[in-house]
């Protein structure tokens, strides 16, 4: 059984009547069924506005979708009784596109990491203190962080430090939305290191949602293309990416960016040196 | 420093601190770049090591209470450092165009992006309402903006990651500043959209002669885009050198590292251009 399965969810939003337009509201997704095993990554791919961190939102049970299912562990996450989603809000844990919004800003690194211990985890002070900086550590950051504000943290920083609280309690599934997306290479390969190794040692599973095709590739074992809120390709082996004949993903291929100056692309920007 | 070249911006001697509960801690030392008219300075470097202290420091948007900004800023020769509040304000948004790293905080959340993205235009030129919203319009489209009246009337909430961020570039580029500062511009940008930026920009650049300041983690906007690149490390710049001449032979420790965490595709058929 897989540990997530999202069956024909479809959804829009409220159209908000209060305004004067009332547009009949877009489907935001339509008809999205895939699943993600234990111990498996799902990478999801898509054009900007396609309802990728809609998506993220209905399986964390944070947007009750219209219509269809998701079932984490075969309960579905809407309908289940409160032992059962309390144990899933502890099993499922996730790390928003906007870092900012994400974290309360009046409490420190200390107190943001180590929140979920503190509701899950019975611990000594000492204990969870000792474990709040091995997580830092363990994202690139320091025991000279615990006692600073999220505004004194930079966008990669504050990335970090809600990828560290999403792994404290070592949950079965974690949603990253863009979660390595501000981060300069050599830290985004640490993190990408410290998510598979997790992945391999606790076979913790994740819905990996992302532009960069490049990071989505190197960790991901299945693949998903979602445009205009529907799940246009959905790959079991991530290779198929590059076969695939798809206009979309077509044009997704062409669009990636070499990483030298001598293969540039953009017509204006190619000059002789 | 005396040359033919017309430098629009010249850090000098850059040095920021903040006042922390344990005292002075210094955030960015020893900046020191300029941005030629019609040019694009890649800034790039490790995650916390100052590219955003950097680029607020230019816009003096940091915290003046708790942060001391040393050094020398100029814009066309026009000292920005320790400015008043009004002036600084003239020229934000209408000189130095600037996208800022995370586009929600960017926005009021109780507003209409058009409300806010014609107050911005009208503050900064003569334009009537309605001039200003075929503006806003007009920008939106240029950055591949679906449906640009429909995100006129949208809160920032209803709108996706990626879509708030080029709602941001629309307006920073619509005024045609002299400098747009750009910071991790396309962080929530599909590899499609993010080439239409990309050549966005550079249309504005060539067009307008505008200089672009751009922060970002991304090698391959780095290398689409820039002239020259600074790399900064633990606050200070590490390395300055010509695109070209940096991804080829890149001199310091840091650097090499960064160019080598490039991620690969290890796929049977070659990517050619895929390094
Ligand atoms: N108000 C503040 N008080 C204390 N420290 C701060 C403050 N603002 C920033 N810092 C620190 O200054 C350093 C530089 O931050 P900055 O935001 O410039 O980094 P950055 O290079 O933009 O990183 P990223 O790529 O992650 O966005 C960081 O270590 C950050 O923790
Ligand atoms: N709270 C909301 N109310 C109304 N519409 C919304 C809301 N949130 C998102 N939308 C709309 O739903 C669509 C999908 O948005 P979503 O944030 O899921 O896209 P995304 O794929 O994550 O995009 P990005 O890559 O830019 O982050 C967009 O058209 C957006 O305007
Ligand atoms: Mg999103
Ligand atoms: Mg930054």
């Amino acid at each position: 059984m897989s540990l997530l399965q999202v069956k024909a969810v479809t959804h829009s939003y409220n159209s908000h009547t209060f305004l004067k337009w009332k547009e009949p509201s877009k489907k935001v997704l339509t008809d999205i069924s895939l699943s993600i095993d234990e111990g498996t990554c799902l990478g999801l791919l898509g054009t900007s506005g396609a309802g990728k961190s809609t998506l993220g939102k209905v399986i964390l049970g944070l947007e009750r979708p219209q219509q269809g299912q998701v079932l984490f562990q075969g309960h579905d996450i809407y309908t289940a009784d409160k032992l059962t989603r309390q144990k899933i809000r502890r099993d499922l844990q996730v790390v928003f596109q906007d870092s900012y919004s994400a974290v309360n800003p009046r409490m420190t690194a200390e107190s943001i990491v180590g929140e979920p211990l503190e509701n899950y985890e019975k611990l000594t002070v000492t204990e969870q203190k000792r474990t709040v900086i091995e997580l830092l550590e363990r994202v690139g950051l320091s025991e000279k962080d615990l006692k600073k504000y999220p505004h004194q943290f930079s966008g990669g920083q504050l990335q970090r430090i809600n990828i560290a609280r999403a792994i404290s309690l070592k949950p079965l599934l974690i949603v990253l939305d863009e979660s390595v997306s501000s981060l300069d290479m050599v830290n985004q390969t640490l993190i990408l290191e410290l998510l598979s190794e997790l992945k391999k040692d606790f076979g913790l599973s994740y819905l990996f949602i992302t532009h960069d095709i490049k990071a989505a590739y190197s960790i991901s074992d299945t693949l998903g293309v979602l445009e205009k809120g529907e799940l246009i390709e959905h790959y079991n082996s991530k290779d198929q990416f590059f076969s695939s004949e798809h206009p979309v993903v077509e044009q997704m291929r062409s669009s990636i960016l070499a990483e030298h100056p001598r293969y540039r692309s953009l017509p204006m920007r190619i000059n002789k040196s | 420093m005396r040359t033919e070249r017309s430098n629009v911006l010249t850090v000098s001697d850059l040095h920021v601190q903040v006042q922390t509960k344990d005292g002075a801690s210094t955030l960015v030392q020893d900046i020191n770049f300029e941005l030629e008219k019609g040019k694009v300075l890649g800034l790039v470097g490790e995650s916390g090591s100052g590219k955003t202290v950097t680029s607020m420091s230019i816009l003096q948007l940091l915290d003046r209470k708790t942060t001391t900004i040393k050094g020398s800023i100029t814009l066309q020769g026009r000292e920005l450092n320790g400015l008043d509040d009004k002036e600084i304000r003239g020229i934000r948004g209408k000189d130095i165009g600037f996208i800022m790293q995370n586009p929600m905080n960017s926005f009021t959340p109780v507003f209409t992006i058009g409300n806010q993205f014609v107050e911005t235009i009208r503050s900064h030129t003569a334009l009537n309402k309605k001039q200003a919203k075929e503006l806003a319009i007009e920008a939106m489209q240029n950055v591949n903006l679906p449906n640009p009246a429909k995100v006129l009337k949208s809160y920032p909430f209803q709108l996706s990651g990626g879509m708030l961020q080029r709602v941001m570039i629309a307006m920073a580029a619509c005024i045609q500043p002299s400098v747009i500062i750009a910071d991790e511009p396309t962080t929530a940008l599909d590899v499609h959209n993010q080439l239409q930026v990309l050549r966005h920009l550079d249309k504005i650049r060539s067009e307008y002669g505008t200089s672009i300041l751009l922060i970002s983690h991304d090698l391959g906007v780095i290398s689409e885009m820039a002239d020259d690149v600074v790399v900064m490390q633990h606050g200070r710049i590490v390395e300055t050198a010509n695109v070209y001449e940096l991804f080829d032979n890149p001199q310091h420790e840091y650097t090499k590292k960064l160019l080598n965490a490039r991620l690969s595709i290890k796929h049977e058929e070659p990517i050619t251009h895929m390094l």
